[in-house]
Parts: structure tokens; C-alpha cells; sequence
């Protein structure tokens, strides 16, 4: 079946938004604005038209002209930076917003998580919110009843089921309410970068989720800031810039697209931390020393990460490298391989260059993270410097070693020149 | 609403497009109509030390201060033989019901705009599921009816059958003015200080504590253009009977207002759904 469920033709939403265009100190100018801006309140309300804040208005395209179809079965995802317009293009594509200009056509049963627990109520119980934010997401009663203890199950809150919502930790809430959603069972789906909450091992188990959701046939569109998952979980990615769709094609070209304009705007990064360390940035390095996202197989890695440690002696730094299917590849750490700990105290750079390694051409990433000496991860960084090798060819003649082959990454180098000699019958 | 009685359908989403499946849409989410209508009951008296309870002392602790101040103090004349605190009570039962109706269901967009942002459901569903704590309380004040008739030996007659007509009655008069006002507080906040205002101010326009009768005929009709007078008569006729005669003109007045309003209700609430989340 390769029937069209989703056509979006020429799709573009406007938003009204307000600026302040000077703020005054002296309270009679403020008086006079704030008349000023009452009146133009005033006048926009008798025209019927929204009350914006601020003095001045803008109309603002957040999604325009977007073009696309996606046909039965297919699992794709769209990327973009903060702001691009994967939610706003979400929603429109639920009938939460009305599109501004343009259609979308939409063949069958729709159901979309733009976050978990939507509506959840903070004094019901674990098993009202269940049944609450079941019927919210559009399941009827009998359906949530059929899969109730699957969803419990799921959720490992069992023992806290009959408490108000109120009584649970961060983690739990959430494991509750993406339980409800992952029992969610409409032909199509969207999904919006729900994966982002919960520890390391919670977002597994939703990784592994959506994995399965992904292959059982049903059309996915996926929104994540997480390529490796994104390059996991799909074939096919859009890739969204300021409102526009950009690139529409193979998954791996169009992480491609997004990264190379990522690196650009790569200044704010805020990864959190752990409670003894926090990295705080890592880049990949050119020959030059300058950050990269592009790796010439063959040549030395150089990485340089800065950490923070505050009264911790001993952590240490590891890597793991990992291919477009988020399989590891090779791993480093700095305490078991070279025994060299982190410094107890303060903000450090930590300059590597790793033997060259000849990796195949495609996506690859390194997962970054602080480990004390008993191997627990203190602060982990999923997807912490994503980079591609462009162009991977181990005899130096035009045929490019893909990921994709199915050879591997890693193509075999020799260490001394083949040899072909002819076998003689008997040694001399 | 299982994936076979909801076929494949086939949808367009279009600027300003009419919205055909807009009322089979609501019949499709009526589970949806009743979980939320539950889960403002069931929230409604958590953490209350004498929960349900409230819905006694409220209306009880009123009516009295009611028959006090109006039948004791004012000496305002009551409706054939029927006690004052019958009278006032079959006035402050519709009243209750009418005016947190209003007052829930006019803020209920707005409370519920996590929603409104995250899923698609035809809005509409969010104030209609207010009605339903309005109604629980209501039932509660008709106990305490009971009790009062009971202890001032007033038997009603038949008209007391029609008395569900005049709580639909009461119903459709409040949901009107919260549809409109419900639009109307997503786009202008302005509108969540009015409600509450116009639910003080009608309680004393609207025969509460009095009876209509107290108005001089001249100005009956044009009295009933608030259409709670014609709603509170008709509790009245079906409470106290042949002791509370209805005026028929002023309630056909009163109801072709309350028709007006829904309708507009209605009206605005449907024109202007599709951009709520655009504004929440
Ligand atoms: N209701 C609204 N009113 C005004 N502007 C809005 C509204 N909703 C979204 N926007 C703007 O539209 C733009 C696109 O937002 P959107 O949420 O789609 O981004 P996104 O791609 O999902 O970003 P992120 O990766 O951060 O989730 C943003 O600039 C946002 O400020
Ligand atoms: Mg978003």
C-alpha cells in the first residue's frame, strides 16, 4: 500500500506578534504610551481584532509554503532549530491551529502527542489520570480498560496508582503519562520531541517504544532535536528553517542539512549537569584547531571538551562514537585507558587527539560523559558532537565506503603493502 | 468510537473552511464530554473538611439571611398563602444553578487552555461540561427544598412535573451569555471581571428575594426582558402551584431573550473556536 495519508499543499500560518518599542522612566511619558495604548487597544477590539501587547504589532510567517506527502505506513521526521515551526506545523496538521493559507488533506484516524500528560489533574489518582488523559488523547473508555494493566505495567507505578498525581516525583509523573500515550493506537501519529523528558534509562525505554510503534506499520511523524534517535527511528526527514521546508529526502542527507546549518548556530548549548561534574561544551576539531562537524577518516581525532567538576577527585572522561543507527563504534576513557582523572576542582579543557581511525562516509556522533571510578555515568551528554565523514575512500580512487553498504564503519587499512605472490609447490 | 465505527475518514483543513463533521465530531468525543464533567465533580470538594457538604451549608445559610432580610425587615408581601423562605428558596434554586453556570463556564476555555493548546476536540465540550457541577449542587439544594416544604407543611400539586422543563430552562438561559463570554475571554480578559460583576447585579434585578409580583404590572413586560424573571416564575409556578400564578407574556418575553442569547452564544462560540489556540 503506498496511498497518500497526508498532502500538504502550500501551507503557511501567520501569528500576530507585539513589540515594546521603548520603555520610559518618567512616569508621564508612561501615562501618555499607556493612553496611547489604550486606545489602540480600544479601536483593535471594536474591529474585532486580538488584543497583542506591546506597541508595536508584526505579522510573522512561522510556517510558509510548505509542500509535502506522506504516504501510508511511512515513519518520518522533521527537524529543525528551535523555532523553525515543527510544533506550529503539528499542530495544524491536528486541527489545533487553522492554517492561514493553504490545505492539508488527511486520510484517517489522528492522533497526536505534542506532550505527555496533557491534562493530567495534579488531585486525581495515578488511575484517574489514566482514564482522564486517555480520553484527552482520544482513546474511548473500553480501549484504555483493554490496555489498563499493560499501561500500568509499563509505567512501573503500580504501588502508586491509587495516590493523587500531586504525591509523585518528577519521574514517575512522567512515566505515567508517556505510558498512556505509548498505548495510543491510531493509524497515524504525531509525535512531538517527548522523548526529552525523564533519566537515561526512562528514554530508552521510550526510544524503544517508538521503535516498535515505527515498525508496526503505521504513519509516524516525528519531531526530535535528537538525531541519533531520529536517525534510528526513520528513513525520511524534513527538515524545516525559519518556516520553510528546506530539505525533504533520506534521512542521512537531511541531518545533513540540518547539522551543517546547526554548527553555525551553535553557541547555546546548555546540557544540563550531573551532581559532581557538568560538561559544558565539546567540539571536534580541524587540522587547524578550529570546531568542525565534518571528520577526514584517516586523521587524528581532535577533541576538546570543557568540564566542570566541583569537589569530586577521580572522575573521568568518557567517549563513546557512534554510527547513524546509534550502535556504539569504539569507546575512551580517560581513567581506565590512561589513567588520567579530571582535576577534583574547577572548570578545566580537556585537549584529546585519539589514534586516526578510517571510518566509513555517513553520521556519527560522540556521546560524552563524566564516570567516577565505580563506572556511574555523573553527567552523560547523548549526541554531544554530532559530525558526518563526507566522503570516506580507503584505495584513494572515486568509490565512496558508505555506512549504508552494510560493510561496517570501519574499512581495514594495511599495515604493510599486500603482497601477491605466486604458491610454489615445495618451499626452497 | 472504536477504530471501526470511526472509519478512515477523509479530512480537509483549510483557512475559514465550514467545518461539516462539526457536530458528529461532538457526538464522537461525548466520552470525552462525561470524563470531563467528572473530573471537575470529582475535584471540586478534594480537601474540603466537610466536602458535599458545602453544597448545603451555601444556599441554606442564604435563604435564611434572604427570608430575613426581604419577607422579616422589608416585609415584602409573598405569593398567595406559600412561606417566604419557600418562595425565596424556589428563586435561589434556579438562580444557583444559572449563575455558576455562568461564572464556570464563561473562565472554562481559559482554565482548561492547557488543552486548547496541546489536542483537537471541538471546544464547545469544555463549557457544556461545566453544566454538570452546577447540576450536582443543584440536586442538593432541591433536598434541602424538600426539607423546608416539608417543615412548613407545603404540598405541591401537579405542576411540580414540570420542574425538569424549567431546570433545562435554566440551564439554556445561562449557557447562552458563557458561550459568548466564554469567546470572548480568550481574545479580552477584560471579560473575566465583568462576569462576576454581572452575577452580583443580577442577583438583585432578578426576583431572588421577592416576588415578581412586587413589580407593578405596567412594568412586567418589560421586566421579563431579563430572562431569569421568566425562569424563577416558572420555579415558582411549579413549586408553590395555584399560589403562584404564571404570567404567560412575560414569559414568552423572557424566553425568546434566552433564545436570542444561545443563539448568539453559539454563534460567536463557533466563529471563533478555530483561532482560540492561536490566542491562549
Ligand atoms: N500562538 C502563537 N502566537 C505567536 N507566535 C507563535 C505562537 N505559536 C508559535 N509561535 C511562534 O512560531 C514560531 C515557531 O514555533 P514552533 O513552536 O513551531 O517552533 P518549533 O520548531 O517547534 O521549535 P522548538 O524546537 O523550540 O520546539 C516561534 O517563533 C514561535 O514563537
Ligand atoms: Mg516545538
Amino acid at each position: 500500500m503506498s496511498d497518500v495519508v497526508i498532502r500538504a499543499e502550500k501551507l503557511g500560518k501567520k501569528f500576530i506578534i507585539g513589540h515594546q518599542v521603548e520603555y520610559s522612566a518618567i512616569l508621564g511619558e508612561a501615562l501618555v504610551r499607556s493612553a496611547r495604548g489604550l486606545l489602540r487597544r480600544g479601536a483593535d477590539m471594536l474591529r474585532g481584532r486580538a488584543v497583542v501587547a506591546g506597541d508595536e504589532i508584526e505579522e510573522f510567517w512561522a510556517l510558509r509554503d510548505v509542500d509535502f506527502e506522506i504516504k501510508r505506513g511511512e515513519v518520518v521526521s522533521i527537524i529543525g532549530h528551535n523555532g523553525a515551526g515543527k510544533t506550529t506545523m503539528l499542530k495544524i496538521l491536528s486541527r489545533i491551529l487553522e492554517p492561514t493559507l493553504g490545505r492539508v488533506e488527511l486520510n484517517g484516524r489522528v492522533a497526536s502527542l505534542l506532550e505527555v500528560g496533557t491534562g493530567f489533574h495534579q488531585e486525581l489518582t495515578g488511575r484517574e489520570n489514566i482514564f482522564l488523559n486517555g480520553a484527552i488523547l482520544g482513546m474511548t473508555r473500553q480501549e484504555v480498560l483493554a490496555r489498563f494493566d499493560e499501561i500500568v505495567a509499563f509505567s512501573g507505578v503500580e504501588k502508586f496508582i491509587d495516590t493523587p498525581v500531586k504525591r509523585y516525583s518528577v519521574g514517575m509523573y512522567a512515566r505515567l503519562a508517556f505510558s498512556v500515550a505509548a498505548h495510543l493506537e491510531t493509524e497515524i501519529l504525531f509525535v512531538d520531541e517527548v522523548l526529552a523528558v525523564g533519566d537515561a534509562e526512562f528514554q530508552k525505554r521510550c526510544l524503544d517504544r517508538m521503535s516498535a510503534v515505527a515498525s508496526a506499520g503505521r504513519t509516524v511523524l516525528f519531531v526530535s532535536h535528537n538525531l541519533a534517535a531520529v536517525a534510528a527511528l526513520t528513513r525520511r526527514g524534513i527538515v524545516l528553517k525559519g518556516g520553510r521546508l528546506i530539505f525533504d529526502g533520506p534521512i542521512e542527507n537531511a541531518i545533513a542539512q540540518y547539522s551543517a546549518s546547526l554548527s553555525k548556530g551553535k553557541a547555546a548549548r546548555d546540557w544540563g549537569r550531573g551532581h559532581h561534574s557538568a560538561i559544558i561544551s565539546a567540539d571536534l576539531l580541524d587540522a587547524q584547531g578550529r570546531p568542525t562537524d565534518t571528520y577526514e577518516p584517516g586523521t587524528p581525532f581532535n577533541l576538546q571538551v570543557e568540564v566542570e567538576t566541583a569537589n569530586m577527585p577521580g572522575l573521568g572522561l568518557e567517549l563513546h562514537l557512534r554510527d547513524a543507527n546509534n550502535l556504539p563504534v569504539a569507546f575512551y576513557s580517560s581513567s581506565i585507558f590512561s589513567q588520567t582523572p579530571l582535576p577534583s576542582e574547577g572548570r578545566h579543557v580537556c585537549r584529546l587527539s585519539l589514534q586516526p581511525l578510517f571510518l566509513a562516509s555517513g553520521e556519527y556522533s560522540f556521546d560524552i560523559s563524566t564516570n567516577s571510578l565505580t563506572i556511574v555515568v555523573d553527567h552523560g551528554v547523548a549526541n554531544a558532537i554530532p559530525f558526518q565523514v563526507a566522503a570516506s575512500s580507503p584505495g584513494g580512487i572515486a568509490y565512496d565506503f558508505k555506512q549504508s553498504l552494510g560493510h561496517g564503519v570501519l574499512a581495514m587499512q594495511l599495515a604493510s603493502p599486500l603482497r601477491i605472490e605466486p604458491a610454489s609447490s615445495e618451499p626452497a | 468510537m472504536t477504530s471501526s465505527d470511526r472509519p478512515s475518514q477523509r479530512l480537509i483543513l483549510e483557512a475559514g473552511r465550514a467545518d461539516r463533521q462539526y457536530w458528529g465530531d461532538i457526538w464522537r468525543y461525548r466520552e470525552l464530554f462525561f470524563i470531563l464533567a467528572w473530573r471537575d465533580v470529582a475535584v471540586r470538594y478534594k480537601q474540603t473538611v466537610i466536602g458535599l457538604a458545602w453544597a448545603f451549608v451555601r444556599p441554606f445559610v442564604t435563604m435564611v439571611v434572604f427570608t430575613v432580610v426581604f419577607g422579616k425587615l422589608a416585609r415584602l408581601p409573598t405569593e398567595g398563602d406559600a412561606p417566604y423562605a419557600v418562595l425565596v428558596f424556589a428563586g435561589l434554586l434556579p438562580w444557583t444553578l444559572a449563575s455558576s453556570i455562568l461564572g464556570d463556564a464563561s473562565n472554562s476555555v481559559i482554565t482548561n487552555s492547557q488543552l486548547v493548546s496541546k489536542v483537537y476536540f471541538p471546544r464547545i465540550i469544555i463549557p457544556f461540561a461545566t453544566v454538570m457541577v452546577g447540576l450536582i449542587d443543584f440536586g442538593v439544594s432541591l433536598l434541602i427544598l424538600v426539607g423546608v416544604m416539608a417543615w412548613y407543611g407545603v404540598v405541591p400539586d401537579w405542576h411540580i412535573l414540570l420542574l425538569p422543563v424549567f431546570v433545562v430552562l435554566a440551564v439554556l438561559v445561562a449557557i447562552g451569555p458563557a458561550l459568548w463570554a466564554a469567546a470572548m475571554i480568550v481574545k479580552y480578559r477584560d471579560f473575566r471581571f465583568i462576569i462576576p460583576f454581572v452575577v452580583q447585579v443580577g442577583l438583585y434585578v432578578s426576583p431572588v428575594g421577592f416576588s415578581t409580583k412586587v413589580v407593578p404590572p405596567e412594568w412586567q413586560l418589560l421586566y421579563s426582558l431579563n430572562p431569569m424573571v421568566g425562569v424563577i416564575d416558572g420555579f415558582r409556578w411549579a413549586i408553590l402551584g395555584g399560589d403562584s400564578p404564571l404570567y404567560l407574556p412575560g414569559f414568552a418575553v423572557s424566553m425568546l431573550v434566552a433564545a436570542g442569547m444561545l443563539w448568539l452564544g453559539i454563534h460567536t462560540f463557533r466563529r471563533t473556536e478555530r483561532g482560540f489556540a492561536d490566542l491562549i
